[in-house]
């Protein structure tokens, strides 16, 4: 009977757990929020956000893309082939890459790049007592260092996740004309006719989500480190392990909301 | 004039803070002595609003320190941390100018430059040093950079926190100097955390005692070598036996 209590009692340490920290994420959640809308306002950190989250994920962002939409485009004609369906590449790969591929991929890279490295950062400056200099400045750090990395996801991830959509279909393009001998013109045309508005946009606000997500974390965990190397290192990886679960379900439940009503 | 008045904090079963009671007065150098893990960082910290006291009231010049507008409280403090906590990702004048270049102390970014660089000359620092970052300063360069951005605002009430923690002895008379020069100089009041007993011959007008979270002894600088308290003698002698237990 014991046995089987205190094994009861281990679940339900591990559930409680659960929600005390979707509990403390709700309210981190809630608090940046509160802040995005209340001065003062860091636009040159903001700037260096974007240029971070943004700007230096486009290589990761494009290379994942493109071989991404190359594979997709052999998979789906190789996997056509039984059933001769070949050629359907153009549109499943447009449909594969925008509706999905591009949006997830993107925010896995970026919860793989710019999570580990925000949280790292944040964790760094807590251990080193950065985050408490920065209060006896009288500088609010969820103002300074959340709120403009998770502006800089919110804005700038849908627009990789557009170039990304784009690559991937390139890449599509590519393998489909010069590997399997599809007509350049018609293989667009495809891809153009196929694609609707709805699909576009779901790609976009999945990004949106997904940016929030990555940055989000990357702060929460940093922000919460412990002491150390060790806590810098468990921050990190929860932070990676938090946002690449979060983005999986979240692009599950707007996979849901966008075209499953 | 700032005063704790039974202060108590605990981390878990851990009771840090016992009840401590204190008075820096207005214009003093406190310099708060102790072993590790007596409180003396918490008790710091309590001050500032870094961490939340359990028990008991602090105010600094008769305004409750948990209260009130605490941007304006807090620009009235400048503080000078035990790893110099300086911003990675800034050169050297943002560091110093930090509070002057947001906020309510807001100048503009020639003026903000111009004092950092003022401040960085008055702590031994050559203009040069400015556009450096942090990471290419040496341990004694960077809690000199720290003591800059303490007092770049000219704040009433300057904290000290381990200043000479991980120097040579030289550069740790330096930044002695540097801080009683500074102190007597600007009239403010300061709070210094440390076990270096040079540090507090060199920076005390006051000193306090902190041990199993209260204070143990508080008095003059004079009269810390005559103190008739067993505590204070192991300690300043640096004895292994005695009232303290060396394994704690």
């Amino acid at each position: 009977m014991s046995l089987l209590a205190g094994f009861l009692a281990a679940i339900g340490r591990v559930v409680l757990g659960w929600l005390a920290a979707t509990g403390r994420i709700a309210l981190f959640t809630g608090e940046t929020l509160l802040h995005m809308v209340r001065p003062p306002f860091y636009f040159r950190e903001f700037g260096a956000a974007v240029l971070n989250v943004g700007y230096f994920s486009l290589p990761v962002v494009g290379l994942t893309a493109v071989f991404t939409g190359g594979a997709l485009a052999l998979q789906i004609y190789s996997g056509g082939a039984r059933f001769n369906a070949e050629a359907v590449v153009p549109q499943i790969v447009a449909i594969g890459m925008v509706r999905e591929l591009g949006p997830v991929l993107v925010g896995l890279m970026i919860a793989a790049r710019v999570t580990s490295s925000i949280a790292a950062e944040i964790a760094t400056m807590k251990v080193t007592e950065q985050i408490d200099a920065l209060v006896t400045l009288s500088t609010h750090p969820m103002k300074y260092l959340t709120v403009p990395r998770v502006l800089a996801g919110l804005i700038t991830v849908p627009v990789l996740v557009g170039i990304g959509d784009i690559i991937g279909i390139m890449g599509g393009y590519l393998v489909g004309v010069n590997r399997l001998g599809f007509n350049p013109a018609s293989y667009l045309q495809n891809t153009v006719d196929f694609l609707e508005l709805r699909d576009i946009i779901s790609s976009l606000v999945k990004g949106a989500a997904f940016g929030v997500i990555a940055t989000l974390m990357g702060c929460y965990f940093g922000m919460r480190s412990g002491r150390g190397a060790q806590g810098v290192g468990a921050a990190t990886k929860s932070s990676v392990v938090a946002a690449a679960v979060l983005i999986l379900a979240a692009n599950f439940l707007l996979t849901q909301a966008f075209f499953f009503q | 004039m700032i005063t704790l008045d039974n202060i108590h904090k605990a981390f878990g079963p851990n009771k840090v803070l016992q009840g401590v009671d204190l008075t820096i007065p207005k214009g003093e150098s406190m310099v708060i002595i102790g072993g590790s893990g007596t409180g003396k960082s918490v008790t710091l910290k309590c001050i500032l609003g870094l961490i939340q006291p359990d028990e008991g009231t602090i105010t600094v010049d008769g305004q409750n320190a948990a209260k009130g507008d605490r941007e304006a409280f807090l620009t009235r403090f400048g503080m000078l941390f035990q790893g110099g906590a300086l911003f990675d990702s800034l050169p050297v004048w943002q560091n110093v100018s930090f509070r002057l270049l947001r906020g309510a102390l807001k100048r503009p970014k020639s003026e903000a430059r111009e004092i950092a660089i003022e401040k960085l000359r008055r702590v031994g620092l050559k203009p040069e040093v400015a556009d450096l970052f942090p990471s290419e300063l040496s341990g004694g360069m960077q809690k000199r950079v720290g003591l800059a951005r303490a007092i770049a605002a000219d704040p009433e009430i300057i904290f000290f926190d381990e200043p000479t923690t991980g120097l040579d002895p030289i550069m740790a008379g330096v930044i002695n100097d540097l801080i009683r020069e500074i102190v007597t100089e600007m009239g403010a009041t300061a709070m210094t955390i440390t076990h270096d007993m040079s540090s507090v011959r060199a920076i005390a007008d006051h000193v306090a005692m902190l041990h199993d979270g209260r204070v143990q002894w508080t008095g003059p600088i004079a009269g810390l070598d005559t103190a008739d308290d067993a505590h204070v003698q192991q300690f300043i002698h640096g004895r292994a036996t005695g009232p303290i237990a060396a394994i704690r």
